[in-house]
């Protein structure tokens, strides 16, 4: 199960960065929720993997951590909030610019190329 | 009084809160809401001073849970230094904006108190996932002042700062995950205690936690390879915005000084194979770009954005010494350019609404109406943050200059005269551009109310109280560095929750 997690942290950075690196504002938003979605299974994985393990209840030998629970429960919501204010702004950018593009404008090569 | 602690967090976030519901149509009443605001936060701040001073590093535990099982806010002598700046910058930035410039766009108040309450927050907390928590709330309040009183110019650079800071963010999730998984906690007192003791692989782990946390202090500092955004952003932001951003690069700078301080301190076994060293040499090539970009800057915003660099760059330079005598003078520093550059970015506004369509375009125009008073103004600032006696900037730098020895005085010295020379030449090249070259008759001004001079003047006065005051704050300032230099005073928290 760790190789598996691992992986899919691996996978998910991967595509994130990727798309953070392209020059439209959508491709870049996407790849944000990506990127905080590796970081968010990583957050919970650094209490240890365990599975069928109850919460922190009395008389318990072995119990899940709780604490990565409750920081990955504020990740997403903050994570959550702040896409959709990127997603507002590149949207506002896009009608006040005219331009999807990150810098506001295409530059010049991409122009003469379309 | 033990609950004064937490006031400089909780206040704002309520005022924010309660002024958001608050029409904008009523804009005298959250004026006086958001002055009374912040008039308090100030007494609190004096008072929070006042109880640091004697050296005991006073605790709250939110909903009383003991550390390091709750969360806990930390009062030291560090932290109530620079909740007071904040407060006092906020009431001075906050009368300037009550002249008009908070009608340029919606809830300037209420995102104001939010900006605040994250900056005091991520000053007093004592827990890393809680300042991660301060860090967004004081990012989102930001990323909608930035973007106060839309202009294209301004979304456009605002795009750049939100995705930016939100890389920023997931990396600092990274970091605290970091730590948690090796250490099992996140109490920052409790982390040195095991970081002390760490060895292996768990050391290196460790490490790599706190290069990811570097990182993203270093983007809100703005230190040189993550700087880009800086210039930009600060100078398209409205006047007040800008102003109350002068305190934002601190709060990245304070977080390097507290982690380097008490996790990763030089004499320990994790600190001294952590390469901070490296920082040292980032912030002397922050100072000269700062200097070059100042040179080459084409408005005064501009000019100003870059004179903010330049301070990262000395700050960060004094930080990373990590000697007494640096660090106190470091503080001192932080204290008059924090003010200073605010003052210049309000005065540059007041010159720009002179200027007609000219803005604070640096070339020669028509006549301003009030020259004299602006001119005078301008000159005092450029002399302080230039570093110039008799003021502030100066005593700053001297005390630098002094309190480096061997080797990093060979780097620091050449650098600090160097860039101070090109940013005196700069700033008088802007400053006869503004109000010697100018020909013809008055340019139509657009009318600015007369509490911006007073909070512009009372700003750039601060660079002469300094002056005037340097004993006792340079005192403080070095019992200040004092205490940072010895964490065990700061884990001490942790004897009643064991």
């Amino acid at each position: 199960m760790e190789l598996l997690l691992a992986l899919a942290i691996g996978v998910l950075v991967f595509c994130g960065v990727y798309l953070i690196l392209r020059a439209r504002t959508f491709a870049v938003a996407l790849g944000l929720t990506l990127f905080s979605y590796a970081i968010n299974i990583f957050l919970f994985s650094m209490g240890r993997l365990k599975t069928g393990q109850p919460a922190v209840l009395a008389d318990a030998a072995s119990y899940t951590d709780p604490v990565p629970q409750a920081l990955v429960l504020t990740a997403i919501v903050i994570g959550f909030a702040m896409t959709a204010f990127v997603l507002v702004l590149a949207l506002r950018a896009y009608v006040m610019l005219g331009s999807d593009h990150v810098d506001g404008s295409e530059s010049k090569a991409a122009r003469e190329e379309a | 009084m033990m609950h004064l602690l937490v006031v400089p967090f909780v206040l704002p976030l309520l005022l924010g809160a309660v002024l958001g519901w608050i029409s904008d149509e009523r804009i005298a009443l959250q004026r006086l809401l958001c002055l009374a605001g912040s008039a308090c936060l100030l007494l609190v701040a004096l008072a929070l001073l006042q109880q640091s001073a004697s050296g005991v590093v006073s605790v709250y535990s939110l909903g009383n849970w003991q550390a390091p099982f709750g969360i806990v806010l930390v009062l030291d002598r560090l932290s109530s230094l620079l909740v007071l700046v904040t407060a006092v910058l906020a009431l001075l930035v906050n009368c300037y904006a009550a002249g008009g410039d908070d009608q340029l766009g919606r809830n300037f108040h209420a995102l104001f108190q939010f900006q605040l309450a994250g900056i005091n927050g991520a000053f007093l907390t004592g827990d890393l996932f809680n300042l991660f928590v301060c860090f967004e709330i004081l990012l989102i309040a930001s990323y909608a002042l930035l973007l106060h009183g839309q202009t294209t110019h301004r979304l456009h650079s605002a795009l750049h700062y939100v995705i930016l800071n939100l890389v920023g963010s997931v990396l600092f999730l990274l970091g605290a995950g970091l730590f948690y998984g090796v250490a099992g906690t996140l109490n920052m007192a409790d982390l040195a205690r095991f970081v002390a003791q760490a060895q292996g692989d768990q050391l290196i782990l460790l490490q790599v936690a706190g290069w990811a946390l570097l990182l993203v202090f270093g983007l809100k500092a703005a230190f040189l390879p993550l700087h880009f955004w800086l210039p930009r952003a600060y100078a398209s932001a409205a006047a007040p915005v800008a102003a109350l951003f002068a305190i934002m690069t601190k709060v990245g700078l304070y977080a390097i000084l507290r982690m380097s301080s008490l996790l990763f301190a030089p004499d320990t076994e994790a600190g001294a194979s952590m390469g901070l060293e490296l920082l040292f040499v980032l912030g002397l090539l922050t100072m000269l770009l700062g200097a070059l970009g100042a040179f080459a800057a084409g408005t005064l915003h501009a000019m100003l954005a870059y004179l903010v660099l330049v301070s990262v760059g000395m700050l960060l330079a004094a930080f990373t010494l990590m000697t007494e005598q640096a660090l106190s003078v470091g503080l001192y520093y932080l204290l008059h350019s924090t003010l200073v550059i605010a003052g210049m970015f309000l005065l540059a506004d007041l010159i720009a609404r002179q200027r007609g369509k000219l803005r604070t375009i640096l070339r020669s125009g028509r006549q301003i109406q009030n020259p004299n008073v602006l001119g005078a103004l301008f000159f005092a600032g450029a002399i302080a943050v230039a570093g110039l006696p008799p003021f502030s900037g100066f005593l700053g730098k001297l005390g630098l200059l002094q309190a480096v020895s061997g080797a990093s005085a060979w780097l620091l010295w050449p650098v600090v005269l160097l860039s101070g020379l090109v940013v005196i030449l700069a700033l008088s090249r802007a400053g006869s551009l503004l109000f010697w070259h100018a020909s013809g008759s008055v340019e139509q001004a657009t009318q600015s109310g007369r509490t911006g001079y007073v909070a512009a003047g009372l700003l750039l006065s601060s660079a002469l109280l300094l002056v005037v005051f340097a004993d006792p704050v340079l005192e403080f300032c070095l019992a200040a560095a004092q205490q940072l230099l010895q964490p065990q005073l700061y884990m001490q928290q942790l004897q009643g929750g064991w």
